[in-house]
């Protein structure tokens, strides 16, 4: 089915996960989708799933989405068991329907984590994330105390592995792939973009203890180098990031 | 109502720094007292959220998404201005203030921009203290690239995420002040509307977009940063929530709207495929350093662009603009791009798109350099099309982008209603009728870092205040006001989708508020948006309940609001007799179709006083005075 068809429209069959909330019970509901364009984008085919809900009296199917161009990380959802759909390096907006083809039955469930609660159909709680930062995914700066912004001169290769790292967009499509549902790819970003450059350095050590412990505690799973998350990153984050996140953690207990 | 925007006086280089040492302070101990509402969590209100709670007020922080981190600034992608000079190519604060101002058509204040120019370098700083990875040279020492309306390299930039990078950062801040409790973070919550006690902004309403809860929120003084209006076109390059609900709140409740017309068409965006489309990309504008712009000489030649051979392609720009070239500013890039369209000679299957070829470059560069430089851009456009732009040259077309109008502020940041400050894009402040670009970026930051946490202690320092908490028969009130606008969406149960009634008011204001407007034009999508809006009252039809997470009633309240504010757009443009930026009206033109100002009746900002529901607005002018910069036609041959 990741064959790129030539045909302009296509008939799909979906199987949809509908929950009304995160108490009730789910299960798949299958639908129609018939006569969809293949320049659609994935979503934009949901949205014509769901104006025909809609006149029809039906519940519209419930997705995260926002910027619909693959950088906010509102949008997810595992596509016949993968997180985002096959398409590599890819969010569910930028998937388009030409990747299908006419007659495939394509299976939509939500990210599946004991860390992210489901509040309806695909639309999940990804809080947990948030709560990780705030642990201290940051640098401690007040506006006002920053030196003249040359004055620290970073290897331009260093910038770009920082950079690297911190393209993460936090959709958590990483955690949904994984086996154990872990964050370390999520954890081992931040904490690499962090520490690899000097403003982050006086940190570091606090950094990766703390954001570890919110981690465990959030109910997030360990990695065992399945490098699910990796494979399936829409911004191919590599895993390099988890060894240097053990690397960093390691270190950490020397002072 | 007078406006005063409260420009100090003294020399426009010392205005600032004057009015600065000027201002009352709210001692540290006294800051622990006030509560200050925050709305929005991009550039500007995340960057406030942080500074504020780092100076000890106490924040509740606002937000549509699940989380802070996606506010739509997290889109930009090309870059943010500072007047570091870097370079070395001879720009300066000054430079930089001029070129904002000639790139607004000279319909912004020169106070402001100034104060840009002037805090544009500290923005630097703080971000790359905060660890945001912008580019860097062989040397480790920052890049910097030149984009659009400029002729200095001035551009700093995080390869094509500039915006991800700058509001990670501010995210970073706010989620520290959140960890110290200083900031009450509270995501997805939709403002339904606001709360003035003694004509003071005091509080606010909003919904629980999970539970669909209609809560309450009381301050001392309250900070909207909740972004642009252009969605209200439908196809634009903004998020799908973003709306310009809470905006207009605040115009019903008394704060002015400033000139609502001035909306930016961006040049370079990936073009219209189809009816199911449910947004449009913007292509960054850095794309025009190397890419060069053109059409097929000949209307109709339709064959395929690669065997057109270079004798027979019009390098339009070039041609027209030779000292800046492809990198004219965006309202001048767009309205060429639809003359040539019009004229029959644009390009793919609707002939509404123009070339952006980049054989050239990379026959000079090489493909590694030019995927170095725009790598992600090119996969993103070949993922959305199906096309290679390493192969054949790029298609775009403008797209409505940005919202020069806002909110009107005085140098405070603070609009009419007291309490009530406007930061970001949410306000009209800085980019006159036309936004250069990487110009958002440093503005939304500007606001928030370093001119707002200035100007509210101001305020809350020189103002007594009354106690006021959130179960006061004010906020009571106004919640009840909003859950019978919630029931009366649901209880419509017509038979058109808010989708539907959305794609229409834009489809209206495409064609007759878009790039190139005239009078009679004008006229019709007033009476089509009047006739659009009734329908909607009457026709909608919203499913399930108010009690839960609905996204089509939360799409509803912001439709309806959009139906009232795109008759406001069409208002001001009517109002507006010249050519200016991004406001074209084809009576207003020169003999060689450029805009054309008239700044004898026209140099000023229109502000636009809600007089009541189904009532002409009021109109308040500001004047604009330019004591240093001469008002010029604006030229880029």
């Amino acid at each position: 089915m990741i064959s790129t068809t030539d045909k302009k429209n296509i008939n799909l069959t979906l199987k949809i996960w509908r929950q009304k909330g995160p108490d009730n019970k789910g299960n798949l509901e299958t639908y129609h989708a018939n006569d969809i364009s293949t320049d659609m984008s994935f979503l934009e085919m949901i949205d014509v799933i769901n104006e025909r809900l809609t006149l029809e009296g039906k519940d519209p199917v419930a997705f995260d989405h926002d910027c619909r161009e693959g950088i906010c990380g509102m949008c997810g959802a595992m596509i016949n068991g993968r997180a985002h759909g096959p398409e590599k390096g890819t969010t569910l907006c930028q998937l388009h329907m030409r990747h299908f083809a006419d007659g495939d039955t394509i299976v939509i469930e939500p990210w599946r984590s004991r860390a992210f609660k489901i509040i309806k159909d695909l639309a999940v709680d990804r809080s947990p994330l948030d709560k990780i930062i705030q642990a201290g995914g940051y640098i401690s700066v007040n506006a006002g105390q920053a030196p003249d912004a040359n004055a620290i001169p970073i290897p331009q290769e260093t910038a770009e592995t920082a950079m690297d790292a911190a393209e993460c967009i936090g959709c958590g499509a990483c955690v949904a792939s994984c086996p154990n549902a872990s964050a370390m790819l999520f954890v081992g970003a931040r904490i690499s973009h962090l520490a690899l450059l000097p403003q982050g350095k006086p940190e570091a050590a606090k950094r990766v203890q703390v954001m570890i412990n919110e981690m465990d505690e959030l109910l997030f799973g360990n990695c065992s180098n399945h490098r699910e998350c990796e494979a399936e990153c829409p911004k191919e984050i590599s895993i390099t990031n988890i060894a240097r996140l053990n690397r960093e953690f390691i270190k950490s207990g020397f002072f | 109502m007078q406006l005063d925007a409260k420009i100090p006086g003294g020399p426009l280089t010392e205005k600032w720094d004057k009015y600065h040492f000027d201002m009352k302070l709210v001692s540290p101990a006294n800051k622990k007292k006030l509560d200050i509402i925050v709305i929005g969590t991009g550039l500007a209100g995340a960057s406030a959220s942080a500074t504020l709670a780092e100076l000890g007020y106490n924040i509740k922080s606002f937000c549509l998404q699940d989380s802070p981190r996606r506010a739509h600034s997290i889109a930009a992608q090309g870059g943010i201005n500072a007047a570091k000079n870097y370079s070395n190519d001879g720009d300066s604060i000054w430079r930089l203030f001029y070129d904002t101002i000639k790139g607004g058509d000279f319909r912004s204040r020169e106070a402001n921009v100034y104060r840009l120019a002037q805090i544009s370098n500290n923005i630097i700083d703080h971000c790359v203290a905060q660890g945001v990875p912008f580019a860097r040279d062989y040397g480790g020492l920052l890049a910097n690239r030149s984009f659009g309306g400029a002729q200095v390299s001035r551009t700093f930039y995080s390869r094509g995420q500039t915006g991800q990078q700058l509001l990670l950062g501010a995210y970073g801040g706010l989620m520290r002040q959140v960890a110290d409790g200083k900031i009450k973070m509270f995501p997805r919550r939709e403002i339904l509307d606001f709360v003035l006690v003694n004509n003071k902004a005091r509080g606010i309403v909003v919904r629980n977009l999970i539970t669909g809860k209609i809560e309450t929120h009381a301050a001392d003084a309250i900070v909207l940063g909740a972004g642009g209006y252009i969605n209200t076109f439908f196809l634009s390059t903004n998020a799908m929530t973003s709306n310009v609900t809470a905006a207009f709140r605040a115009y019903e409740k008394g704060a002015c709207f400033a000139n609502p017309c001035f909306t930016q068409i961006h040049p370079t965006c990936i073009p219209v495929h189809g009816t199911h489309q449910s947004k449009l990309t913007l292509m960054s504008e850095s794309l025009r350093n190397d890419g060069r712009v053109w059409v097929p000489k000949t209307p109709g030649d339709k064959r395929s662009l690669n065997q057109i051979p270079e004798s027979e392609r019009d390098y339009y720009l070039e041609n027209r603009y030779p000292a800046f070239g492809n990198l004219v500013p965006r309202d001048v890039a767009s309205r060429n791009a639809k003359m040539q369209c019009d004229m029959g000679k644009g390009v793919g299957k609707t002939g509404l798109a123009v070339c952006l070829d980049f054989d050239d470059a990379i026959k000079r560069d090489g493909k590694d350099v030019i995927r170095k430089k725009y790598g992600n851009l090119f996969q993103m456009y070949e993922k959305i099309t199906g096309d290679n732009p390493y192969e054949s040259p790029m298609m775009i077309y403008p797209a409505a982008h940005y919202a020069m109008g806002g909110l009107w502020v005085d140098y405070n940041l603070m609009s009419t209603i007291p309490g009530l400050f406007v930061i970001g894009e949410a306000n009209f402040s800085d980019h006159g009728a036309n936004r250069l670009g990487a110009s958002a970026l440093m503005q939304g930051l500007g606001d928030g870092y370093f001119i707002l946490p200035y100007t509210i202690g101001g305020y809350l320092a020189g103002t007594s205040m009354q106690k006021v908490t959130a179960d006061d028969p004010e906020f009571k009130d106004a919640a009840k006001k909003s859950e019978s606008r919630i029931n009366s969406l649901l209880s419509i149960n017509g038979k058109r989708t808010v989708d539907d009634f959305h794609k229409e008011l834009g489809s209206i204001l495409w064609e007759h508020c878009g790039m190139s407007r005239n009078n009679e034009k004008l006229l019709r999508a007033q009476n089509l948006i009047r006739e659009l809006r009734e329908e909607f009252w009457k026709n909608v039809i919203v499913p399930g309940s108010g009690k839960e997470f609905n996204q089509s009633l939360e799409r509803a309240g912001r439709v309806a609001d959009f139906l009232e504010f795109g008759e406001l757009i069409v208002i001001d443009a009517l109002a507006r007799k010249e050519s200016c930026g991004s406001h074209f009206n084809e009576a207003y033109q020169t003999e060689e179709n450029e805009a054309k100002r008239n700044d004898k009746d026209f140099c000023h900002v229109a502000a636009w006083e809600f007089a009541g529901e189904n009532k002409e607005p009021v109109f308040h002018k500001e004047p604009l005075a330019f004591e240093n910069v001469e008002l010029s036609q604006r030229s880029y041959k």
